[in-house]
């Protein structure tokens, strides 16, 4: 099953509360189902971005780390 | 874990409050990041700007220096002011972008320093009492900055 991202944000050096305003800010403008990636060096961003999606009920489906980057994607929730 | 998710939950509609006293720098964007950071978050959001913060918010006058608190030292000061984060003016425009802030001056204030309406930056909803915000706030957390 091939995974398709509908958006792609590079956020890397914005520190908080920016990531989750530009996240927040573009989930708004996806479909239910449709996925986002987003790419932070901000350390914070990994436990926001957790509580961002639970809180909000858009699934986090990937939460990883490459050197100083952390990738997510989060999946539109179905409403 | 599922009490904490369900707490979560049942906390996650309730407004967050914030009575903006304080109007230095520093004070605005901390209330301003835990306004917008609520917002995202889909919680509506409540401010109530009293004193100097209200000042602040002042037709003309939010993108001006409104220096620091005290407890800032010499050493943090030039810290803060460089600090490549954005305005607090402007994660407050976000917040309103992303979700539900309803940004109220408090009348006492407005009286005692002869601040009209218009005197206010646009961003500002409105006016009103205390018992106005209270009932905003309704059974959600207040938090006094």
């Amino acid at each position: 099953m091939s995974i398709t991202i509908a958006k792609s944000l590079d956020l890397k050096g914005l520190s908080c509360p920016l990531p989750i305003i530009k996240t927040a800010k573009a989930m708004k403008e996806l479909a239910p189902g449709q996925l986002l990636e987003a790419f932070a060096t901000d350390p914070g961003s990994v436990s926001d971005f957790k509580a961002w999606a639970q809180t909000t009920r858009n699934p986090l489906v990937e939460s990883s780390q490459d050197g100083g980057v952390f990738h997510f994607v989060l999946k539109k929730k179905e409403i | 874990m599922a009490k904490e998710e369900n707490l979560m939950i049942d906390e996650q509609d309730k407004p967050l409050s914030l009575v903006m006293f304080s109007g230095t720098d520093d004070k605005l964007t901390a209330a301003a990041v835990l306004a917008v950071g609520a917002a995202t978050m889909g919680r509506p959001v409540n401010l109530f700007l009293q004193y100097y913060a209200l000042d602040a918010f002042r037709a003309g006058k939010v993108n001006a220096d409104h220096a620091l608190s005290p407890e800032a030292t010499a050493a943090q000061a030039p810290v803060i002011r460089g600090h490549k984060g954005q305005h607090w003016s402007d994660l407050l425009r976000q917040a309103k972008e992303v979700g539900e802030v309803n940004i109220q001056a408090c009348a006492l204030s407005m009286d005692m320093f002869g601040i009209g309406r218009e005197d206010l930056d646009p961003i500002v909803d409105g006016i009103e009492g205390v018992a106005a915000f209270i009932a905003s706030a309704s059974d959600g957390q207040v938090v006094f900055i």
